[in-house]
């Protein structure tokens, strides 16, 4: 709220502070919320525009891979296919970053070279972040060290939950310490937060800890990402500009396959928080499978005709 | 030697009060036999318009009330003519010319259909108002309110069995009244404002108004501050019934129409009573987590 | 980079209609020549002519009637419910069928926009019929008896044509009446389609009659002698000309009219949600909304940061082409109204009031108003009193409870309000205090078939909708 945020630091004094604070900000009716994004799902996205939406949201993508069975094969590939999404057609951009865990940050970085692509690395004892918080701040130093230029962390959604704000507070702080040069987004795993009001909360939480990034999900819990969900925390975002000036940015992840679901984000960015925040430096989309739905949809306009999962590779 | 009896003067019933006519003017009522029974007060446009401001102060205050209260209200007014029985029966009879037994059978009417109304003060709502399913996240419901300041003809022949069962169905959801007695026949409607001074019914309430219903009903017929009417004290008078409903329209009033002849009072009365002067109220909220 | 993701038009195809340059009388189940003149029936959009559309006579409208009549006495009333509720999900099932066509009409009639006629008025009239064709054969629980009225004249308004034709066809209809309808004048396109969807449904003849003309058609169906049941929706002058017109008459009435709801947002409502409802209850249909939320009472404390997000919300309305998917604000319905909201907007200038629009560019042909608020307005401004009936929002500030109610209130309508906070508590306090048909708490602008609609006081009588919306159309529906 930009007219009634105190002296941010104020906030943070104590326990107390905090929790009034996050609980003083205003509420989220979860029927008008679902509506209204909805509503916005509605935009028909034609011809010029679809084609930039399309390179856009390529270009938005952190091309994800969170597997117990990674292997470094698998991890070079993927980062062959996050510089050449599609190696029928040169004028196809890259993706903004793949994301790995920690102990492939270094393969990651190895294949994508000069590439310009960030490897992103989630930490702190992802997905569950049930761990000491130096298991945590280790977890990320790890990660930092092999050449993570992001760091995806989790908040503790078990401190969260029990209104221990300010652990939370102190822990996102702690780790974006650890992160030195990286970029820190914070993971709230808003299938677990649940209702829209601690999405609200958390993501002032966050961006009044210093994350540069706010992000849903780590695409274990359902539901991930939602359009709701992801235009709670860009309300957030907007409304954290206007009251300090500073902007962070957006990161849906998980559950975003289809090129229209893209889209409908990419209109939702665009209209709820504005178009400073369409942008990879302000927003991403962590997926897999996405990138080829929109590499499908991008021939689909230079070709005029639909194409098929047998042109786009599979990596 | 007989004792000379000490003669009740009647008055209007207005805000709690008993006001002579703001007028000063009175006019001669006469027994069912033509003999000599009081002046009464003959209300101008005047009381009429001060009986609608004492309505609209005492509104806020009775549709707020909760329906229980309103109910112990109106069954203490029929406690309280059962205990002056005697009085309504001798005015009943004075007026409509009945036989004693008679009269104390419309007075018993008159008392029962109070208590009939009086339970009727927590129930209607669950009658007539529901639930909507609506086909979305919303919680939807439908209730009755009083529809305010109601403007009520009492009926011209049935003179207490009649304005009874004009002026509960009103009151007992909340509306306020402005009355106007039978013209020929209106002690006891004043018998009955003196009783519901003394039954904890709040001033304002119930205004009686004694005399000419031709002469004040255009009044409050075109009131704006009256939201609906009841003609049924003109049953049968199309002429003037027309005019009054072309008058009511300048602000909408609800319009009960007049009868083609006055009902018979001793039928149970229906639902409509009552339903002719509430509004329903939809409310939606949403519903989520 | 401002326009990095500007949308390109994407309007809906118009080629799914099919408009004959000029269209008659529906009456008796044919479409038959009038015996007046006729009319021309424009898109406001871009002021093109659609069609040419016949004015009925007196003739005309008594043709009407008496086929109405005839199908009342011989088939309708004597048909069992079971029966007629048939025909009635017929209906629904044809108006789902033929949803798109008949929103594309609708836009390009009315001006609204596809998104609407699209999402809204056409899902929600098939809701209609489907719900009241339940009704039919199950009368005899709702609580008015189930003896029909007879003859019903019904005229709707232009701002939600074959939905206000819905909201009176299918009640009357799953009662046992038959309806002579005449729909506005300038909307009188989908009302001619839905004749010819009562066609495809089989209807008996009669049933069913819609009669195309303006005031003097009106006036004829409402003083017909043999029609037992008049039911208007349109403003509340003419409301109170037909309550004249009746008086002394058996006929029951039905008014749905005007309204001025205030709107009201206290410190602690669900913000960003309250910004969408004062959006939605006072741009959603370019304002032509009976139940618009016009008068915006927020709290003095949040005033100046509410206005602020309500200005930036506004500025990413679409106003255009009604065609379009993207637009969210359409065309004004007709020259006359605009120039009655272009009169209401210079009092409000006149009277001090502070007048804010996002930049937008306005087509050049049609009829156009952007959207619009007023801030600064008091009680005592003609905008904060007179139905605009467009998109112009006027702005008043209160600092209690009882300040918002008692302002909420002072209005001769009573048709809606809404009431935005997070506590529950207060809530349900305003909402019984607010003397207002419906009122939308932490929402607005919502319908529904099932759920009760019409207004206290100068907002009219009865309800349509619901349970209650079938007294309008029953014998042991009179009050």
């Amino acid at each position: 709220m930009p007219t009634t945020v105190p002296d941010l630091s104020d906030v943070t004094r104590s326990e107390a502070s905090l929790r009034r604070f996050l609980h003083g900000l205003p509420g989220v009716d979860q029927v008008g919320a679902d509506a209204r994004a909805a509503s916005l799902g509605t935009r028909s996205i034609k011809t010029t525009a679809k084609a930039h939406a399309l390179d856009l949201a390529i270009r938005m993508v952190d091309l994800t891979t969170l597997e117990g069975a990674d292997t470094a094969g698998k991890v070079r590939a993927l980062a062959s296919k996050a510089k050449t999404p599609d190696p029928a057609d040169p004028t196809c951009p890259q993706v903004a970053a793949v994301c790995v865990y920690p102990d492939m940050v270094a393969t990651a970085k190895q294949t994508l070279g000069t590439s310009g692509i960030n490897v992103a690395a989630v930490a702190t004892a992802f997905p569950s972040g049930r761990a000491s918080l130096d298991i945590k701040l280790a977890d990320t130093r790890d990660a930092v060290e092999a050449g993570a230029d992001e760091i995806d962390m989790v908040i503790d959604r078990g401190a969260f939950l029990s209104g221990h704000y300010l652990q939370v507070f102190e822990e996102i702080i702690a780790v974006r310490e650890a992160c030195g040069e990286a970029h820190l987004k914070v993971i709230f795993e808003t299938g677990e937060l649940q209702t829209y009001d601690n999405v609200r909360r958390a993501s002032w939480l966050a961006m009044m800890a210093g994350g540069h990034f706010i992000k849903t999900s780590t695409g274990k819990v359902q539901p991930a990402a939602t359009l709701p969900v992801t235009m709670i925390m860009l309300e957030a975002v907007r409304d954290y500009r206007e009251a300090t000036g500073q902007m962070v940015g957006v990161k849906p992840a998980g559950g975003i396959r289809t090129a229209k679901d893209a889209i409908k984000y990419l209109v939702m960015v665009n209209e709820v928080a504005g178009p400073d925040w369409l942008d990879p430096d302000w927003f991403r989309f962590g997926a897999s499978t996405l990138l080829n739905e929109l590499l499908m949809q991008r021939t689909k306009m230079t070709t005029g005709r639909y194409s098929g999962p047998d042109y786009f590779t599979l990596d | 030697m007989a004792r000379i009896d000490v003669r009740k003067t009647y008055k209007l019933y207005i805000g709690g009060a008993f006001p002579r006519s703001e007028s000063g003017y009175s006019y001669v009522v006469n027994d069912a036999k033509g003999k000599f029974v009081a002046n009464a007060a003959l209300a101008s446009r005047k009381d009429a318009r001060d009986a609608v401001v004492a309505a609209r102060k005492a509104f806020g205050s009775w549709s707020g009330r909760t329906a229980y209260n309103r109910a112990q209200i109106l069954y203490r007014i029929a406690e309280v003519m059962e205990d002056r029985r005697p009085q309504f029966v001798a005015a009943v009879q004075q007026s409509e010319g009945l036989s004693s037994s008679r009269a104390g059978e419309v007075v018993d009417a008159s008392i029962d259909r109070l208590v009939w109304y009086a339970g009727w003060a927590d129930k209607l709502t669950q009658v007539v108002g529901n639930a909507n399913p609506v086909a979305g996240p919303f919680f939807n419901l439908t209730t009755p309110e009083p529809t305010g300041v109601v403007a009520v003809l009492a009926p011209q022949d049935s003179s207490l069995l009649g304005l009874v069962s004009v002026v509960a169905p009103v009151v007992v959801t909340g509306n306020t009244v402005v009355v106007v007695s039978s013209y020929e026949r209106p002690l006891p409607a004043v018998t009955l404002a003196e009783v519901l001074a003394t039954s904890d019914v709040p001033g304002g309430v119930v205004n009686v108004l004694t005399g000419d219903g031709a002469t004040i009903a255009p009044w409050l017929a075109a009131h704006m501050d009256v939201n609906a009417i009841d003609l049924v004290g003109v049953a049968g008078a199309t002429d003037l019934a027309t005019d009054l409903e072309v008058a009511a329209a300048d602000n909408l009033k609800r319009v009960r129409r007049a009868p083609a002849a006055e009902p018979d009072w001793a039928d149970e009365p229906g639902i409509d009573t009552m339903t002719a002067f509430v509004e329903l109220k939809t409310v939606w909220h949403p519903m989520g987590s | 980079m401002s326009n990095v993701f500007e949308y390109a038009p994407a309007p809906e195809s118009r080629s799914i209609v099919d408009l004959k340059p000029s269209y008659g009388l529906f009456v008796n189940g044919e479409f038959v020549d009038g015996h007046g003149s006729s009319f021309k029936t424009i898109s406001p959009a871009t002021e093109e002519v659609l069609a040419e559309v016949a004015e009925a006579s007196d003739v005309d409208v008594d043709a009407a009637v008496k086929a109405a009549r005839r199908a009342y006495n011989r088939v309708w009333s004597r048909m069992p419910g079971s029966e007629r509720a048939k025909y009635l999900y017929r209906i629904a099932r044809i108006i789902q069928e033929r949803g798109r066509e008949l929103a594309v009409l609708e836009s390009l009639d009315n001006g609204k926009p596809i998104k609407e006629s699209r999402d809204v008025d056409v899902p929600v009239v098939a809701a209609h019929f489907f719900y009241y064709a339940g009704w039919a054969d199950k009368l005899e629980h709702a609580g008015y008896g189930t003896t029909p009225l007879g003859v019903a004249g019904q005229v709707i308004p232009w701002n939600f044509p074959l939905l206000m034709l819905a909201w009176k066809i299918a009640p009357a209809l799953a009662c046992g009446n038959t309806v002579v309808l005449k729909p506005a004048e300038t909307t009188p396109l989908t009302a001619l389609l839905f004749a010819e969807i009562c066609q495809q449904a089989d209807l008996p003849p009669g049933v069913v009659n819609i009669v195309t003309g303006a005031g003097p058609t009106g006036q004829a169906i409402v003083s017909h002698a043999d029609v037992d049941k008049v039911a208007f929706t349109g403003s509340t002058a003419v409301g109170k000309a037909i309550a004249r017109a009746v008086a002394g008459t058996q006929k029951r009435v039905t008014l749905e009219l005007g309204g001025k709801a205030a709107n009201i947002v206290f410190d602690d409502a669900p913000i960003d949600q309250a910004v969408e409802g004062i959006v939605n209850g006072i741009f959603f249909n370019q304002g032509h909304v009976c139940c618009a939320g016009s008068r915006l009472l927020v709290q003095e404390s949040i005033a100046d940061e509410l206005l602020a997000r309500l200005k930036r919300r506004m500025a990413t309305l679409r106003v255009g082409d009604p065609l379009d998917k993207n637009t969210d604000v359409g065309a004004i319905n007709s020259h006359r109204q605009l120039e009655r909201i272009r009169e209401l907007v210079d009092v409000g200038d006149a009277e001090g009031a502070e007048r804010w629009s996002p930049p937008c560019e306005l087509p050049e042909r049609g009829f156009w108003f952007p959207p619009t608020v007023f801030t600064g307005v008091s009680q005592a401004h003609r905008i904060a009193r007179e139905e605009i009936f467009g998109p112009v929002l006027s702005v008043l500030t209160f600092r209690t409870p009882s300040e918002a109610v008692e302002k909420a209130n002072n209005t001769p309508f009573g048709l809606s309000a809404g009431v935005w906070t997070e506590k529950g508590s207060r809530i349900l306090d305003v909402a019984g205090k607010l003397r207002a048909g419906v009122v939308w708490a932490n929402t607005f602008n919502k319908f529904d078939p099932t759920s009760p609609f019409g207004g206290y006081q100068e907002s009219g009588y009865g309800r349509e909708g619901g349970r209650q919306g079938l007294a309008a159309y029953l014998q042991g529906g009179e009050a």
